[in-house]
């Protein structure tokens, strides 16, 4: 007995403690419902959609994207996309900057935060119904310009009418997002560098900026790719069959108007690919930038 | 020598005071700081003494009262127009900036020449003993080696006046030693002023030429660390500088001295600032207490730590009063023994001045 007992540390180890070592436990197991959900509900769909954009109705496999790339009527909705989303996002970020700055020194944070999420919380739809109204030409705005004679201003079924409905939507979200980054930089840099002799613009410049390059990558992505897969807006709001008629509605109308779904899958694809683009880019472009922590190292 | 504070007669504070709301976090500081002086602002957390030291930095406004450098008066001025060097309790190092590009911040600031730059800056990095280490970033430094960025980025400029701010209360003991000695040795080299908050009393005893002892937003006495350490004027600064035990009593006069009931059985001591009969505090460092075999004072042992050389203990007496004192041999829980203390080392203060 007493020789097994001097043995036992010699033989191999509990799984228990082995799996431990690789720290696994009981609790990664509450992994597995959120790993099944993204295979069940992003990787399969993926794949199959991959797949399926190679089976086109007609042709040889690649047909569909042969098609895509030689209608103006589609491959100009990746023009009109982009035209979209890219001021869309530039403007919610690049905006959320300044007034992230100002209201991270102020108190009552809550009530203005609160006031920026309702957009999030009410959904693009109710939104574009309320631009609709109030924007539209028999909306009070443009019954107040023509009261004061100064004509009608065409505001909705239009570019202008998606643009703004894309900030509407999308700044609240940047906005909070910069200012979590912004409240992530230890304040006492600033002071530091203001007993160093830096004024207001030299303290943004050379340490806000370069500390929040990062967050600021990260939020542009995210803004980027919510903007890019605009569709509700683009219809209620927009002009579906002109200037706005983006990516989205040409995946929408080969899958349900056309019923060619090997033909959505291959917009959809491309329109994967494209966001893909750019986000990599963004991405790539942070090399260039510090990536380490905002805080004081060890401090 | 190329790294030299400018020069300048004397900083004055004149009455500031700082609040926040209907808080009082500083009333009514005046003092006045020589070239070359090394003052340390000493008190428990909350006294206002970083309140004091980010008004002087201008990183706070002061509410009322002025500041003045010889002739200027500059309690108005932002901070980045004071050029006055501050070390942050955490370094506040630019984190995506090497320890070079740190130190040469305040000088690009000024636009000076890169030449120029450099060269203030190797000799920087030579004052603090960093030489090899300008190419790294902060976070790839050691507690200590940040510290001395810190402290040379913030005499790099060359500043009448460097405000330190609880500058070692991350480092290691040992580290903390050693430090204090390069802080010390770095002072005198560049002839500054140094205004150093601490809440550490031996810190400020060892490193200031004069100490501002500071409580509940108020001055509650300045002075050389002679001064306080022998002759605290106030119940409070002696609780600082160690005078642990504080016993309440009622005095009678005897002669020069003032006897207090310790312990059941009286005891001389001395007035300060002209305590007289009546209600007293008698304040007795535990040094001070002496395990005597004739003592007066009888305790019963209740603890004993070991430190080295002799065992800092507390015992109770025989009316239930707690009180430290310090043995050269080992007493163990239980012990009775006796104290005595001599009546020029206990202060007696009279109660309304606590």
């Amino acid at each position: 007995m007493s020789d097994r007992a001097v043995e036992a540390p010699a033989e191999r180890l509990p799984l228990r403690v082995r799996l431990a070592l690789y720290d696994l436990d009981g609790v990664t197991l509450l992994v597995l419902p959120a790993v099944l959900f993204v295979i069940a509900l992003f990787v399969y769909p993926f794949a199959y959609g991959f797949v399926l954009s190679f089976e086109p109705k007609k042709g040889a496999w690649f047909a569909n994207y042969a098609k895509f790339f030689s209608d103006p009527f589609l491959y100009d909705t990746i023009e009109a996309t982009f035209r979209l989303a890219i001021p869309a996002t530039l403007i919610n970020v690049l905006v959320s900057i300044p007034v992230a700055l100002r209201v991270r020194r102020m108190r009552n944070r809550r009530v203005l935060t609160t006031i920026l999420v309702i957009p999030i919380t009410l959904g693009t739809v109710l939104i574009a119904e309320g631009l609709l109204n109030y924007l539209g030409p028999q909306g009070w705005f443009n019954r107040t310009l023509m009261l004061f004679g100064l004509g009608q201003i065409r505001l909705v079924h239009n570019y202008t009418g998606v643009m703004l409905s894309l900030i509407l939507s999308g700044f609240p979200f940047t906005f909070l997002l910069t200012l979590s980054y912004l409240t992530g930089i230890d304040p006492s840099l600033e002071q530091a560098a203001a007993t160093l002799g830096a004024k207001a613009r030299a303290r943004f410049w050379t340490i806000l900026m370069p500390l929040l390059a990062q967050g600021l990558a990260i939020n542009l992505c995210l803004s980027f790719v919510q903007t890019f897969s605009v569709f509700p807006s683009a219809v209620l709001l927009g002009a579906p069959a002109g200037a706005t008629r983006v990516i989205s509605i040409a995946a929408y109308q080969a899958a349900y108007e056309q019923y060619d779904s090997s033909m959505a899958s291959a917009i959809a694809m491309i329109m994967g690919f494209c966001q893909l683009f750019v986000v990599v880019l963004i991405l790539a472009a942070r090399r260039f930038v510090y990536r380490g922590a905002a805080g004081g190292g060890k401090g | 020598m190329v790294i030299a504070a400018r020069d300048f007669r004397e900083l004055r504070l004149d009455g500031m005071s700082r609040n926040f709301g209907a808080v009082n976090a500083l009333t009514g500081v005046t003092l006045s700081v020589r070239r070359g002086e090394f003052i340390a602002l000493l008190g428990p957390s909350g006294c206002g003494k970083s309140t004091a030291l980010n008004c002087l930095a201008g990183l706070l406004t002061v509410s009322s009262g002025s500041i003045w450098l010889d002739k200027t008066r500059i309690d108005r001025l932002a901070p980045e127009e004071r050029g006055f060097g501050m070390v942050f309790q955490n370094y506040a190092l630019f984190p995506h900036m090497s320890v070079r590009k740190n130190i040469g911040f305040g000088l690009s600031m000024q636009g000076l020449a890169k030449a120029e730059i450099a060269r203030k800056v190797n000799e920087a990095l030579a004052i603090v003993r960093l030489g090899d280490q300008g190419y790294k970033l902060p976070g790839q430094l050691s507690g200590g080696q940040q510290q001395r960025v810190a402290i040379a980025r913030a005499i790099v400029i060359e500043p009448p006046l460097v405000l330190m701010d609880e500058p070692l209360s991350n480092l290691d003991a040992k580290l903390r030693l050693e430090m204090r000695a390069e802080i010390r040795r770095i002072h005198e080299l560049i002839g500054s002023a140094t205004i150093y908050v601490t809440h550490d009393q031996e810190e400020a005893l060892s490193l200031a030429d004069r100490i501002v002892v500071m409580r509940a937003g108020e001055v509650r006495q300045v002075g050389t660390p002679e001064d306080l350490y022998s002759r605290p004027a106030h119940p409070d600064v002696a609780e600082f500088m160690g005078y642990r035990n504080q016993i309440g009593s009622r005095a009678e006069k005897s002669g020069n001295l003032l006897n207090v009931i310790v312990g059941g059985v009286s005891l001389a001591g001395t007035p300060v600032d002209g305590a007289g009969e009546g209600s007293v505090v008698a304040a007795i460092r535990p040094d001070d207490l002496k395990v005597a075999a004739g003592g007066p004072i009888s305790v019963r042992v209740e603890s004993s730590q070991y430190h080295g050389q002799d065992f800092y203990c507390s015992g109770r007496t025989d009316d239930g009063a707690e009180l430290y004192f310090r043995s050269e041999k080992k007493v163990t829980k239980g012990d009775s023994v006796r104290l005595a203390a001599d009546a020029s080392r206990v202060l007696v203060y009279s109660r309304a001045a606590s």
